[in-house]
């Protein structure tokens, strides 16, 4: 099979148009008979729902929280990014073009980089008219602040909450749907696999959390907006039933996976302290804007930071990267703390922190204003940690965050499964190598809102005519009976070890081979222990209660089950890659002052991986940059 | 660090549940409440027992999946704080830690201390959006805000909708968590358009959700984790009275 990326003729500033001039359009009529499945509630799942279901398309929307309000998308802070120019610092789509593509490190399409950045003005409009309350001026326009990896002010943002916002705005908007009964929501169901019919994705397998009762739904399309997959990790700033089965499942039917290993480990979330911790909390990457990072440099300083002169502090980004300093984008900022880290200089009780200093942003711009910038923000940390950020430094700590890597998909946000869509963080589409910050709640609305909308009438025209199988057809009772063997084989199992005790060695290999630095032999090992740690778990996992009850254990379990075999696709794809790009930083490929070395000539392409029984195929999509010639990465 | 706790167990909604005693030791006081709860379960699943059935989700305050009384109070024993950021530390070796789910008949158990807030949803279905469909927007600085309103309509957008407010109040009343939606759109000048018509079906549909009736008590505004204060109702009713009558 080859990959087409069905990239639009012409200019890239007329590929979208000439696009969507010339795909081909249902009429209302039509459209009310044709019905798609979104799974998912987040940003993108909810846009998609609510925007389809608006254009007269009957939407089943699935979500496994209690309520579509609770997706993950609620948790990002910062911000959302758009070109649009409001602080007359020369900012444009171009620029933000560029910016996204160089922030990627050059693994990325252009073509869809550019239509990210081109959708990005209209995209504040909708949340405007939707009543998401963004910080203003006093003059009553929009305010604007910096993230990462960019030197304009294009930042949108409502205080630390600003995806708490625009998922409430896309669950209103989806509520408003659901009341016009044109969107059927199922809260509380989970996809346990999809449901492919001659090729063409037809349905999936659900299963009721509250009864655990297996059901099946079919459709004429399916789309998958999952999001992230780093709770691979186990302790990642994601939330705790996030998870990686839908998109793995799909992958198992023949959806290519690219770039798994592509993950973006965030430089400022608090540090471990136990192993039985959970999760990690990401404190916002705007607290960059004023905070400064530092430690001390004295090696196993055991002074308080308050205590320790200016002179005796390395403000180590600022020493490295002059020109964006205490700014630079989050794969280069979690690097530079590991460094540090593994240096000796780490603070804190397991000396796995470096500092987020307040204290000159305070003298200079008084602790009224830094309160209103982030006060949410320090209210959280001290919740978390007993501790006042105005008056001692944050230790923050580099976590998993998200993923780059996805479903692959084309142009019209399609998998290599006919009819089966995936969108927003669970695809590979804008972010190349390293996704800037506030570009995801960017990528996700735009999928849901603004693309998928005009992309999916293109394959539903052609399926008017045949009228999806329904649930009765053979193929739905064969993906239900394998759905229902592998909960009762896990069940049966009755071994010795939790689902916790498999996730916590899972997650200790991964953090070690395949995060923030990788090296051959350190994943050749990694894919062995997997590899082992999967043979254990299906000898000796543990899981009780019942199958037809509510039961967290058994969901946990199936989670990590397909989390273990998206490991080893990881391990297997940053092995591959023998090239530094972005997050994916190969110990092998550094320059002298360990700055990542990319290597154009021979890893131009997505690594898009197939899979086929067990094993891993790979195909290569080459990436043509005909706009922007790549350069070396520079934010020094 | 080593505590009991006395917890809920209910295999289902129509189901007689009761509080059982378990003795945990190996906790430590950097572990959040939750994460003390996981130690728990995982000791439940190694004793052959099936786990206890609670919501979570972001743990970092801001999804709302989770809340249960702890010690007879929403949320535990700090204001303005929601589960998953309680810390052992608030405990004390040897202490006994009461957890309950939610006490509301609007919220009926689903299991142990998992409840259902659908009816929250149903509240939101009936008009609390803006009547706009996606690619019909204006220029986003066409409409001027100003900042003082802006802020203000933040402050109640902030609502994480966890049910603590509902769970606390003596009368089980929806009116913290409802009046925060209808002031965050009727607040701005984008929700105006449809704001009487918003108020009288949400309030309305709150009735119908078997939710009593507000007694300002304040007690809702002790436990919000996003701080909401029972000022906004007040400005609820004022616009109701408003809607009501010169509608």
């Amino acid at each position: 099979m080859t990959l087409n990326s069905k990239i639009p003729e012409g200019k890239l500033e007329d590929k979208w148009r000439n696009y969507q001039s010339e795909s081909r359009l249902i009429n209302p009529a039509n459209k009310k008979n044709l019905n798609i499945i979104v799974v998912g509630s987040g940003l993108a799942g909810a846009g998609a729902a609510a925007t389809l279901a608006e254009l007269g398309y009957q939407v089943q929307c699935f979500c496994y929280q209690d309520s579509a309000r609770r997706a993950h998308s609620v948790a990002a802070q910062g911000g959302i990014n758009a070109a649009k120019n409001y602080q007359h610092d020369g900012d444009s789509v171009w620029r933000m073009f560029y910016d996204t593509l160089k922030g990627g490190d050059f693994r990325s399409r252009e073509a869809n980089t550019y239509r990210l950045a081109e959708l990005s003005a209209p995209l504040i409009d909708h949340f405007v008219q939707q009543g998401v309350p963004f910080a203003r001026e006093y003059g009553g326009v929009l305010a604007n602040r910096s993230f990462g990896g960019v030197q304009v002010q294009r930042t949108f943002y409502a205080r630390g909450q600003t995806g708490q916002q625009l998922l409430l705005a896309a669950y209103s908007q989806l509520s408003k749907m659901i009341r016009a009964k044109k969107v059927a929501m199922l809260p509380r169901h989970e996809v346990l696999d999809i449901v492919v019919i001659n090729g063409k994705a037809k349905g999936v397998i659900v299963r009721e959390l509250s009864t655990g009762q297996i059901k099946r739904f079919a459709a004429d399309a399916v789309v998958l907006a999952t999001g992230g997959y780093s709770r691979v990790f186990r302790l990642s700033t994601l939330a705790i039933n996030c998870n990686g089965s839908a998109i793995w499942k799909a992958h198992k039917r023949g959806a290519f996976f690219a770039a798994p290993s592509f993950t973006q480990i965030h430089p400022t979330a608090l540090p471990q302290t136990s192993d039985a911790q959970s999760k990690l909390t990401l404190m916002s990457e705007s607290l960059r804007n004023d905070g400064r990072i530092w430690v001390p440099k004295k090696k196993d300083d055991k002074r308080k930071p308050i205590d320790i002169p200016e002179d005796e502090r390395d403000y180590y980004l600022e020493r490295r990267y002059p020109s964006f300093g205490n700014l630079a984008p989050r794969d280069i900022a979690s690097r530079a703390a590991k460094e540090r880290i593994d240096a000796g200089h780490g603070v804190g009780q397991l000396k796995n922190a470096v500092y987020l200093d307040f204290k000159h942003a305070i003298t200079k711009l008084g602790k009224a204003a830094i309160e209103d910038k982030y006060g949410n923000l320090f209210t959280m940390y001290e919740k978390i940690t007993g501790i006042n950020a105005y008056q001692e430094p944050m230790k923050i700590s580099p976590a998993a965050h998200f993923s780059m890597g996805g479903l692959w998909v084309d142009y019209e946000l399609m998998t290599t499964i006919l009819g089966l869509y995936a969108i927003g963080e669970c695809n590979y589409s804008d972010h190349g190598a390293n996704r800037l910050g506030a570009n995801s709640l960017l990528q996700t609305s735009i999928d849901g809102y603004f693309i998928l909308p005009n992309t999916i009438n293109n394959y539903l025209e052609g399926e008017i005519g045949e009228k999806h199988p329904g649930v009765e057809h053979p193929e739905f009772a064969h993906v239900e009976n394998e759905v229902k063997a592998h909960i009762k084989k896990i069940l049966h199992i009755n071994g010795n070890r939790t689902t916790d005790d498999f996730h916590r060695e899972l997650g200790k290999v991964m953090w070690q081979e395949c995060a923030m630095s990788r090296n051959k032999q350190g994943l050749e090992l990694a894919i062995l222990q997997i590899k082992e740690i999967k043979e254990q778990f299906w000898n000796d996992i543990k899981v009780t209660g019942t199958d037809t009850e509510m039961n967290p254990e058994l969901e946990k379990a199936l989670r990590l089950a397909d989390f273990i075999e998206l490991a080893i696709l990881m391990c297997t794809d940053a092995l591959q890659r023998d090239e530094s790009c972005g997050a994916h930083f190969r110990e092998e490929y550094q320059t002298e002052d360990g700055e990542a070395v990319r290597n154009d000539a021979d890893f131009n392409f997505v690594s898009v991986w197939e899979y086929h029984a067990g094993d891993f195929k790979l195909h290569k999509e080459m990436l043509e940059f005909e706009y922007v010639k790549p350069t070396v990465r520079s934010y020094k | 660090m080593k505590v009991t706790f006395k917890i809920w167990r209910q295999e289902q909604s129509d189901a007689k549940g009761a509080l059982k005693s378990y003795e945990i030791d190996g906790l430590s006081e950097d572990m959040s409440f939750l994460e003390a709860l996981d130690f728990l379960n995982e000791s439940l699943v190694l004793k052959n027992e099936k786990v206890i059935a609670f919501e979570s989700d972001c743990r970092e305050g801001i999804c709302g999946s989770c809340g249960v009384f702890i010690n007879g109070r929403a949320h535990g024993p700090h204001d303005n704080m929601a589960t998953c950021q309680v810390h052992m530390r608030s405990f004390k070796d040897g202490d006994t830690i009461v957890v309950e789910p939610w006490r509301a008949g609007a919220f009926p158990i689903v299991k142990d201390l998992v409840v259902d807030r659908s009816a929250f949803d149903r509240i939101i279905e009936q008009g609390a959006y803006i009547t706009a469909k996606t690619g019909t927007a204006a220029e986003a600085n066409a409409i001027l805000i100003p900042k003082e309103v802006a802020d203000s309509s933040m402050d109640v957008a902030a609502c994480i909708g966890c049910g603590a407010c509902v769970a606390t109040c003596k009368n089980a009343s929806a009116a913290l968590f409802v009046s925060a939606k209808i002031n965050h759109l009727n607040k701005l000048p984008q929700g105006q358009p449809e704001g009487h018509k918003r108020l009288l079906e949400m309030t309305t549909q709150m009735e119908l959700e078997n939710f009593g009736s507000c007694t300002f008590t304040a007690a809702c505004e002790m436990e919000c984790p996003a701080e909401i204060s029972i000022s906004s109702i007040a400005e609820m009713n004022a616009r109701y009275i408003k809607a009501k009558f010169f509608g």
